[in-house]
């Protein structure tokens, strides 16, 4: 694993704060090891809000927070934290950040916390902070624990956005709905929720009410796999 | 009629894992064979029958405004869920290893898991956006469980015989779980339109 590898290295020689190690950090869960196509991790929570790009978005920045500072924290704590009792420690680290999240989502826009509802507080149990925290911060320095953080979040949100993206333009036809820049793409109505047969400038589309059911997004993904497979030989399964 | 009412509802209508996506770690990781599908979904319905009605006392006599502290205290739920998660994950091993060691061995590291199944803090999570009272907490409890533990028997028992088919190979494994959670969801969206209150005789 590349993993072990930045462990031996570290501490070895003065590291630069932003070299190539470090930039590997952010990309390689971009592609090579992506939170979700390739370490099954965090599907979890996630996948219900997907029906639209912005709460997707919302979502992604919330998760990309608490990843990545849940991840600086436990890094810090690390040496100080009894092998037996980590779970504990770790989950009371990740639920005061989830709550700080949740506090700050209710006060700065209600109805997107209101239509994200439980699963905010579910990033708690996204086995992507978790699963970080035990493979990556509990033994590496608290930069680097940072910018893996950040890195799974962005791969995470990534996968979420390019869902979010598919199911909304093919689902309700618009684009943004929900927030301040919402527009018609190709659907009947810019308003995806007043949806009437008045015809626009693009509402030539017939709204495909399979994108917008859960099943979609579980598709979506299997084919996100697939393609991503098909690219990259070396993460094919082979059991 | 309540009780089963929320029961039917949440182990088939609004199933976790093929309508809310909860617990789909643990669903796609545990199930390649359907012998440690079968004991997981069991623990599952234990921890979830028992962890939800617990968290709803805490949340109705300490957390709430008329609660013990007599404040709004509802911030810290996600904290104290998680710890009596834990907590109770903890005592559900000790007490299958004592009274059970066969069961204790099957699951093995399955069981300490459980703690970090989306399932089991979004049940609880759920019970208080929905406002539900202490008997259907339990109803939504068991019925959640019961269909988590029905959904992973079934894709165990699929992808187990999925292995003798010729898929492609850049799909194998995790991408061809994804699709057939995806099927397997559309089947179960076929019983939305079941209400059970008619079924029951209710109104």
């Amino acid at each position: 694993m590349a993993e072990t590898a930045t462990v031996k290295e570290a501490g070895k020689t003065k590291e630069p704060l932003f070299g190539k190690k470090e930039k590997a950090l952010i990309t390689d869960p971009l592609n090579d090891n992506n939170p979700i196509t390739v370490q099954v991790l965090g599907v979890c929570s996630a996948l219900a809000v997907t029906s639209l790009v912005y709460p997707s978005i919302v979502m992604a920045i919330a998760v990309i927070f608490v990843t990545s500072f849940s991840s600086l924290f436990t890094s810090m704590l690390r040496n100080y934290i009894p092998k037996q009792v980590r779970m504990i420690v770790q989950l009371v680290i990740i639920a005061s950040l989830v709550t700080l999240v949740e506090l700050t989502l209710k006060y700065l826009n209600y109805p997107i916390y209101k239509q994200l509802s439980v699963y905010i507080g579910l990033i708690i149990t996204n086995c992507i902070v978790m699963g970080r925290l035990e493979a990556f911060s509990m033994a590496n320095k608290p930069w680097r624990s940072f910018l893996d953080g950040i890195g799974n979040g962005l791969g995470y949100g990534a996968i979420l956005i390019i869902v979010g993206l598919l199911r909304e333009i093919f689902g309700k036809g618009s684009l943004f709905a929900g927030s301040g820049i919402a527009m018609n793409i190709i659907g009947p109505s810019p308003d995806y929720w007043i949806n009437t047969n008045e015809s626009f400038l693009f509402g030539w589309y017939t709204n495909n009410n399979l994108m917008v059911m859960s099943a979609a997004a579980m598709f979506i993904i299997g084919v996100l796999i697939w393609i991503q497979r098909s690219w990259n030989k070396k993460l094919v399964d082979v059991s | 009629m309540e009780f089963i009412n929320i029961f039917i509802k949440s182990a088939f209508i609004e199933n976790m894992v093929l309508a809310y996506f909860l617990g789909m770690c643990s669903y796609l990781a545990v199930s390649k064979s359907l012998k440690t599908a079968f004991g997981l979904g069991l623990a599952v319905i234990f921890v979830l029958g028992f962890t939800m009605p617990i968290n709803w006392l805490i949340h109705e006599f300490l957390l709430s405004e008329n609660g013990l502290f007599g404040m709004d205290l509802t911030f810290l739920k996600f904290i104290l869920f998680i710890a009596v998660i834990a907590s109770m994950v903890q005592l559900v091993e000790m007490v299958v290893e004592k009274f059970s060691p066969a069961l204790y061995a099957a699951l093995g590291i399955f069981l300490p898991l459980i703690t970090v199944n989306c399932a089991i803090l979004g049940g609880s999570l759920f019970m208080i956006t929905r406002e539900y009272n202490f008997s259907e907490t339990i109803a939504f409890g068991l019925g959640g469980g019961f269909g988590w533990f029905l959904a992973i028997v079934a894709i165990a028992a699929i992808r187990e015989k999925i292995q003798y088919s010729n898929v492609p190979p850049a799909l194998r494994g995790l991408g061809m779980a994804f699709i057939l959670t995806g099927l397997m969801g559309l089947a179960f969206m076929s019983l939305m339109g079941i209400d059970p209150a008619l079924l029951a005789g209710g109104q």
